[in-house]
C-alpha cells in the first residue's frame, strides 16, 4: 500500500515530518518498507533560463546552449542534442554531478564533440516522468527560473510504501492509515464527511442478486447509479499526480476516480459506460464456458464457482475482481453506471487465485471492506463524476442490503496487564479504542466494546488488548524476568534420540566426515531406485522435478552430491548426513537415519596420496568401521549384533552387510554401492556408504545408580596362541571367531583374525583364516597340558561349527 | 719381572689405538684377562716377602687401576663415538607433511551447531526440545492454528502439497514449525516450555528462499506468562546467541493467526564492509514473529484462554547462522560443497556450552 505524504494529510491534520510518520507507522504496525523522499531525489534539477541556443560547430543535430540557473551563476554552457531546444525557453537544468533516474547515470563534465557541456538539459524521460523523451521539458515563460523543479512540478511528495497485513482491510485506505496516525497521538483526524448526492430520477438500470439463500454471501449488497451527459477524458493534474505517485497509470477521468476512492477510502468501485449495458444487470455464478476479456486485455474462462455482473449481452464484469474490456469507460463514455458492491471474501480469494487475477478491488474484497461504507462510497464516486466529468445523477438503487456487523465483545481492562504486563489507566485504554472508531460502554472494570464496521478482524478481547498495546507502543512494555519452573540447577532436557542424534553428528565428523544437509525430497527415479516411490509421497507441486519425492534414504542426495564435488575437482569426500527420511505420510513413517558416504580414496585415517603409503580406494570396511564406531559410540552394546551378509538392493550384493538384532530389529546396513545404482545415478565409484535408522536402536536398560560394573582384574599374565584354519571360501570369519569363543568362555577373552589367505597353498575354493586367541586364566598360571586342552577344544569347536581344518 | 712403566706405557698406548669396543676388548684380555699381563703380575704378589709386597702390592695395583681407569675411559668414548654414528644414520626429515587427521578434516554443520547453541540457552530456561513430523495435517498445519479455510494468510505460506487421500484430503509439508505446538498442547498438560527446531518447505526458491528451511518455535504455556516475559525471553536469548553484552531491540505489532496481540521484532545492528555488529548502528533487520497464543489456538487445543495463557516466538535458524557468522547466501547451505561445508562448518567438538561459551 503506497501513499504521498499530501494525500495523508487530507485525512490528517498534522506537522509531523514523514520520518515521524514512518516511525509512527512502525510502532503501530503498520511496517513501513520504503520511504521515497522524492524533494531530496530531485533537489539538483532546477528550472533554467536558455539564455541561446545555437548551432554546434561541429555536429548538425547538436545545440550549444547557455543556460541561466538562476542562482547568480554565469551562464552554464550545455551541449544538447533535443530537437526541441531554443533560445529563451524555460526548462530543467541538472548540473555534473547530478544522477539521472531514467539512465541510471551520474552527470560528468563532458566534451562532446569539441565543445564543453557541464550540464544537462532534461526530457521528462531522463527524470523518469514519463516516456517522452522527444525533447526536453519545455515550462511556461512564467516557470520561476532558479527554483526547485520538483517543488514546482509538484513531484516532490514523498511516498511512503506500507505493507499492510491481512487482518488490517482498514489499513488499505489513506483514512484509514489516517485514523490509526491519530489514534497514536500523530495528529487530527479529518476525513472529510460524505455527503449524499440527490438524484433525478431512478437509476434506469436495475439490478438483481441471482442467489438462493445459501448463496447469499456471495454478493451482499450491490448499488448502483446512473450520470448522465458525462464528458470523460484525461483526469486533472492533481489526480494524476497522485496517481503516477503511487505507482498507478492514469487512464481516463472515469477509472482515475474508481482508483483514486479505492486508495482513499480502501472501497473499490467499478464503472460501466451505460450506452454499452444492454438491458439490466444481473448477479449471478458464472456458466459453465463463459469468458470474458476483462480490463487487462486478456480472456478469463469462467466456471460456476465464480460471480459475475452479466447483462444482455453476457459477462460484464468478473464481481470484486475486474470488469470486462466491452463495457469499459473511453473517451466516448457520456453515461456511466457506477457499481458500488460488497462480495465475499472467501469467493473473491478463490476467484482470484484460480484466474491469476491480482488486483487493487480483488486485494481489498479478499481482506474485507467496511460494508458500512458500500453507499457512501457511491456517493463520493458520485460526487467526484459530476465535480470532474459534469452530467446529471440518478436516484441510487440497493439490491440486496447492508449487513449488520455490530457486536459486542465484553472487555475486563486488566485483560490487558495479564496479556502484556502493561499497567495502563482505564481512560488512557478507553480513549485509545474511542479514536479507532471503536464504542465504548459502561464505566465499571468491565466495559462493552463495540468494533466499527471496518474492523471485520475484531473478534475478541485478546484482539482489542491488542489494540490497546499497539496504540500505546510495545517499547513500553516492560520486559520482566522469566523465573525458572523451580529454583533448581536446570534439568536434563534432551530426550534419547535427541542426545544420540547430537552424539551421531559429533562422531562421524571426528571420523574425517563432513556434514551436509541435503534436500528432504528427490526425483522420483532416485526414490524408486532407493525403495521409496510410493505416490502419497509424491508431491502434487513440487518445485522441480528432481525434487519430487520424499526421500526414503540419504543415500542418493549424498552420492549426488558426492558427484558434484568430484566434478568440482574434489574426489575424495567424506560426508554424513543425520536426517529425516520417510517410509509413509503418517508421523511413524518419517524416521532419523544417520547416513556416511565416502567416495574415491576417503578414508577416515587419510585422504589422498602420501609420502609413505599408497592411496587406498574406500571399499566396505571404511563403511563398516563407521557404522560400528557409531553403534559404540552411542553406547549399543555389539556383542549380540549380526552381520548378515547383503544389504538393500542399491548395495553391492557381495560387498554389504545387514545390521541387526534379530531379522525383526534390523539397525541398518553398510556396503559399497551397486554398479548399476551407480550408474543410474549418473556417479562414479568407489562409493561406500552406511546407514543406520536411529529410531530403531534400542534404549539402554535403566540402572538404579550410576555405578559402573565392579572391575575384577586378574593377577595372571594372559597369553596367546595363534591357529590357522582352512575352511570353504564362503564359510563367515566370524563363524570362526565365535566358535573360538564359544571353545570356553571363563577362558578366551579375545579372538582376532590376523591372517586371510586364498590361493595355490589351500586349494580351490577354499581359503585360511588365521586367528590369535587370548586365554586369560584368573586363578592360577595354566599349566602346558591345559593350554593343550583349551587349543584341543578350540580346533574341535572351529571343526565343528564351521568344517575348518587346522592348517597344515 | 716386567718393568712396570713400560707394561703400562704399552697397555695405555693398546687401550688409546683400540678402534673399536672389540679392540679394546681384546686389550682388556690381554691386560686383565686370567693369563693377563696384569693379572700375571698380580699373582705373583702372593708369593712375595712382606716387604717386597709393602714395596711392589702400590705399583702392581696402581697398574691395574690406571689400565683399568683407561679401558672404561676409551670404552665410553668409543660408545659415544657409536652413538653418534646411529643417530646421524636414524636422522630422518621431520619437515615431512601429515596427512590430515579425521578430527580435522571433520565438519558440523552450521545448522546443526545453531540448533546445538539454541539447545544450551534455552535448556538453562528450562524448555525442553519438542518435535513434529515434516509431512502434516492441514489441520495441524492451519486449521488448529486459526488459519481460516481459504484465508489470504493460507496464500502467503506458498504450500507444498501431497496428494488426496481417499476423502480429498491432502497432506501437506509443514510450512512452519508451527503445527508443534498444537501437538505439544495436545500432547502435554501446562506448564509448558519448549522450544521446537526442525526443517520446514515452501515452493518458493530465488535468492533468498530455498523451498527448505530451518525455523525454530518457543512455546510458553501456563497461567501467568505474558508480553513482558517475553520481551526479556528473546533480548536475552539475543545477547546470548550473538555473544554480546548490549542488543538493542525493536518490536513492532503485526499478524500472525495464531497470535494475539502479536509482533515482529527487528534487531539494532551496523553493517560494515560486509560485516553485521549487534548493540550497534543504525539499521535494523527483522529476526523474529511471536506473541501471546491466539484464544482460538488455545481453544483448539482444549485449553480455556481464561485459564491458561502463553506465548509463542519463530524465528529461521539458517538466517540466524547467517547472521551470526556471515555466510551471505542461503542456497549453499544446502548443496553439500565440502569447500563451503569446510569453511563455514564448525569442528567436531566445538560443542556449545554455556560455562566455556557457544563458539570459540
Amino acid at each position: 500500500m503506497k501513499f504521498t505524504l499530501s494525500w495523508l494529510k487530507d485525512h490528517l491534520d498534522t506537522d509531523a515530518t514523514v520520518q515521524d510518520v514512518a516511525d509512527t507507522l512502525n510502532r503501530i504496525g503498520l511496517e513501513v518498507e520504503a520511504v521515497e523522499d522524492k524533494a531530496a531525489l530531485f533537489a539538483p534539477y532546477v528550472i533554467a533560463h536558455v539564455v541561446s541556443a545555437e548551432q554546434h560547430p561541429n555536429a548538425d543535430r547538436l545545440r550549444v546552449c547557455m543556460v541561466d540557473t538562476g542562482r547568480g551563476e554565469p551562464p552554464v554552457q550545455v551541449v544538447c542534442g533535443a530537437p526541441n531546444a531554443r533560445t529563451g525557453m524555460k526548462s530543467v537544468f541538472a548540473p555534473a554531478g547530478t544522477y539521472i533516474p531514467g539512465k541510471g547515470i551520474t552527470l560528468t563534465v563532458g566534451t562532446i564533440r569539441g565543445v564543453e557541456s557541464r550540464g544537462m538539459l532534461c526530457s521528462a524521460f531522463e527524470l523518469e516522468l514519463s516516456d517522452d523523451h522527444e525533447g526536453i521539458i519545455d515550462l511556461p515563460e512564467d516557470a520561476p527560473v532558479g527554483q526547485p523543479f520538483a517543488a514546482y512540478a509538484g513531484i516532490d511528495d514523498p511516498v511512503i510504501e506500507i505493507a499492510v497485513t491481512p487482518n488490517r482491510a482498514d489499513a488499505l485506505g489513506i483514512a484509514g492509515i489516517a485514523r490509526d496516525l491519530a489514534a497514536a497521538g500523530l495528529g487530527r483526524l479529518k476525513t472529510p464527511a460524505v455527503t449524499a448526492v440527490p438524484g433525478n430520477g431512478p437509476c434506469p438500470v436495475s439490478v438483481s442478486l441471482a442467489f438462493t439463500g445459501e448463496d447469499a454471501h456471495l454478493c451482499p449488497a450491490f448499488a448502483l447509479r446512473l450520470v448522465r451527459g458525462v464528458k470523460n477524458g484525461p483526469s486533472p493534474a492533481w489526480l494524476q499526480r497522485r496517481l503516477k505517485a503511487i505507482g498507478l497509470r492514469p487512464i481516463n477521468t472515469l477509472v482515475d476516480i474508481t482508483n483514486y476512492i479505492t486508495f482513499d477510502r480502501g472501497r473499490p468501485l467499478h464503472v460501466f459506460d451505460a450506452k454499452k449495458v444492454a438491458g439490466n444487470l444481473v448477479v449471478r455464478h458464472a456458466r459453465d464456458g463463459e469468458e470474458v476479456l476483462a480490463l487487462d486485455g486478456r480472456s478469463y474462462a469462467l466456471d460456476p464457482s465464480m460471480v459475475v455482473i452479466a447483462d444482455d449481452n453476457g459477462v460484464e464484469s468478473i464481481g470484486g475482481i475486474m470488469g470486462g474490456e466491452h463495457s469499459g469507460c473511453d473517451e466516448t463514455t457520456t453515461d456511466v453506471l457506477i457499481e458500488s458492491a460488497l462480495w465475499d471474501p472467501l469467493n473473491i480469494a478463490q476467484t482470484g487465485r484460480k484466474l491469476g487475477i491480482v488486483s487493487d478491488a480483488r486485494y481489498r474484497f479478499e481482506r474485507g471492506v467496511d460494508p458500512a461504507f458500500c453507499e457512501p462510497g457511491l456517493e463520493l464516486a458520485t460526487q467526484m463524476v459530476l465535480d470532474l466529468c459534469g452530467g446529471e445523477a440518478s436516484e441510487a438503487t440497493l439490491a440486496g442490503s447492508i449487513p449488520d456487523t455490530r457486536r459486542a465483545l465484553a472487555f475486563p481492562y486488566a485483560e490487558v496487564k495479564r496479556l502484556t504486563g502493561l499497567d495502563l489507566p482505564a481512560g488512557t485504554m478507553r480513549g485509545t479504542l474511542e479514536a479507532l472508531g471503536f464504542l465504548v460502554a459502561g464505566t465499571g472494570e468491565v466495559v462493552e466494546v463495540m468494533p466499527p464496521s471496518w474492523r471485520a478482524d475484531i473478534e475478541g478481547k485478546a484482539d482489542l488488548v491488542e489494540e490497546v498495546m499497539r496504540i500505546t507502543g510495545l517499547d513500553n512494555v516492560p520486559a520482566v524476568p522469566f523465573p525458572r519452573l523451580e529454583a533448581a540447577v536446570a534439568k536434563p532436557v534432551l530426550t534419547l534420540l535427541q542426545k544420540r542424534t547430537r552424539l551421531a553428528k559429533r562422531t562421524l565428523a571426528a571420523r574425517g566426515l563432513v556434514e551436509a544437509v541435503t534436500w528432504s525430497f528427490i526425483g522420483k527415479a532416485e526414490a524408486e531406485l532407493f525403495g521409496g516411490g510410493d505416490p502419497r509421497l509424491a508431491l502434487a507441486n513440487p518445485i522441480a522435478s528432481e525434487l519430487s519425492d520424499m526421500r526414503p534414504s540419504l543415500v542418493p542426495g549424498l552420492a549426488k552430491a558426492a558427484q558434484k564435488n568430484a566434478d568440482r575437482g574434489h574426489p575424495d569426500v567424506a560426508l554424513f548426513e543425520v536426517g529425516q527420511v520417510f517410509a509413509s505420510d503418517e508421523p511413524e513413517g518419517q524416521t532419523i537415519v544417520a547416513c556416511a558416504l565416502r567416495r574415491g580414496t576417503a578414508r577416515a585415517e587419510g585422504v589422498g596420496r602420501r609420502w609413505d603409503g599408497e592411496a587406498k580406494p574406500v571399499d566396505v570396511f571404511d563403511a563398516k568401521a563407521d557404522a560400528m564406531a557409531l553403534l559404540t559410540a552411542l553406547g549399543i552394546p555389539t556383542g549380540g549384533l549380526q552381520i548378515v551378509p547383503g544389504g538393500p538392493s542399491w548395495y553391492h550384493p557381495g560387498r554389504s552387510a545387514t545390521l541387526q538384532f534379530g531379522p525383526r530389529a534390523v539397525l541398518g546396513a553398510f556396503g559399497e554401492l551397486h554398479p548399476r545404482i551407480l550408474k543410474a545415478l549418473d556417479v562414479k565409484g568407489p562409493l561406500v556408504a552406511f546407514e543406520l535408522t536411529l529410531d530403531a536402536l534400542p534404549a539402554p536398560k535403566a540402572k538404579p545408580t550410576k555405578m559402573k560394573p565392579k572391575l575384577a582384574l586378574s593377577d595372571f599374565q594372559p597369553l596367546t596362541r595363534d591357529f590357522a584354519f582352512v575352511v570353504d571360501r564362503e564359510v563367515a570369519a566370524a563363524e570362526i571367531v565365535k566358535s573360538a569363543g564359544a571353545a570356553d568362555r571363563n577362558l578366551v577373552t579375545e579372538v582376532t583374525v590376523f591372517d586371510v589367505y586364498e590361493g595355490p597353498h589351500v586349494g580351490e575354493g577354499k581359503k585360511s583364516i588365521a586367528i590369535a586367541v587370548t586365554l586369560q586364566p584368573t586363578d592360577k598360571t595354566l599349566t602346558d597340558a591345559e593350554i593343550e586342552a583349551v587349543s584341543a577344544k578350540i580346533v574341535e569347536q572351529v571343526a565343528k561349527k564351521t568344517g575348518a581344518a587346522l592348517r597344515g | 719381572m716386567t718393568d712396570i712403566p713400560t707394561l703400562e706405557r704399552t697397555l695405555i698406548g693398546a687401550v688409546a689405538a683400540a678402534a673399536d669396543e672389540a679392540a679394546l676388548e681384546a686389550v682388556r684380555v690381554s691386560a686383565l684377562g686370567k693369563k693377563g699381563s696384569v693379572s700375571e703380575l698380580l699373582k705373583t704378589l702372593g708369593a712375595m716377602t712382606p716387604d717386597e709386597r709393602r714395596e711392589k702390592g702400590p705399583l702392581i695395583n696402581g697398574l691395574r687401576d690406571r689400565v683399568n681407569a683407561a679401558i672404561a675411559e676409551r670404552k665410553a668414548a668409543l660408545e659415544e663415538t657409536a652413538l653418534a654414528a646411529r643417530l646421524a644414520a636414524e636422522r630422518v626429515d621431520v619437515t615431512l607433511p601429515l596427512q590430515e587427521g579425521p578430527q580435522t578434516r571433520g565438519r558440523i554443520h552450521p545448522i546443526s551447531q545453531v540448533i546445538d547453541e539454541l539447545t544450551a540457552i534455552f535448556a538453562d530456561m528450562g524448555f525442553s526440545i519438542a518435535e513434529g513430523p515434516d509431512i502434516e495435517t492441514d489441520f495441524y498445519n492451519f486449521t488448529a492454528l486459526n488459519f481460516p479455510a481459504g484465508h489470504p494468510a493460507r496464500d502467503m505460506h506458498d504450500t507444498f502439497f501431497l496428494p488426496p487421500d481417499d476423502k480429498g484430503e491432502r497432506k501437506v509439508l509443514r510450512t512452519h514449525t508451527s503445527p508443534v505446538q498444537i501437538r505439544t498442547m495436545l500432547g502435554q498438560k501446562p506448564p509448558i516450555r519448549v522450544i521446537i527446531p526442525g526443517r520446514t518447505y515452501r515452493c518458493d526458491s530465488d535468492q533468498t528462499h530455498t523451498p527448505m528451511f530451518h525455523q525454530v518455535e518457543g512455546l510458553v504455556i501456563d497461567k501467568s506468562s505474558h508480553i513482558g516475559h517475553l520481551k526479556w525471553i528473546l533480548e536475552e536469548f539475543c545477547k546470548a546467541f550473538f555473544e554480546v553484552d548490549q542488543v538493542k531491540m525493536r518490536f513492532r505489532p503485526s499478524f500472525f493467526p495464531f497470535t494475539e496481540p502479536s509482533a515482529e521484532v527487528d534487531i539494532q545492528c551496523a553493517r560494515k564492509g560486509g560485516e553485521i555488529r549487534f548493540g550497534e548502528g543504525e539499521d535494523w533487520l527483522e529476526i523474529l514473529g511471536c506473541g501471546m497464543v491466539h484464544p482460538n489456538v488455545l481453544r483448539n487445543c482444549g485449553l480455556d484462554p481464561d485459564e491458561y495463557q502463553g506465548f509463542a516466538w519463530g524465528m529461521g535458524i539458517d538466517r540466524i547462522a547467517m547472521l551470526k557468522y556471515g555466510m551471505p547466501d542461503l542456497r549453499p547451505f544446502f548443496e553439500a560443497d565440502v569447500r563451503w561445508l569446510s569453511h563455514y562448518g564448525f569442528r567436531p567438538l566445538d560443542l556449545p556450552t554455556l560455562a566455556g561459551g557457544l563458539s570459540s
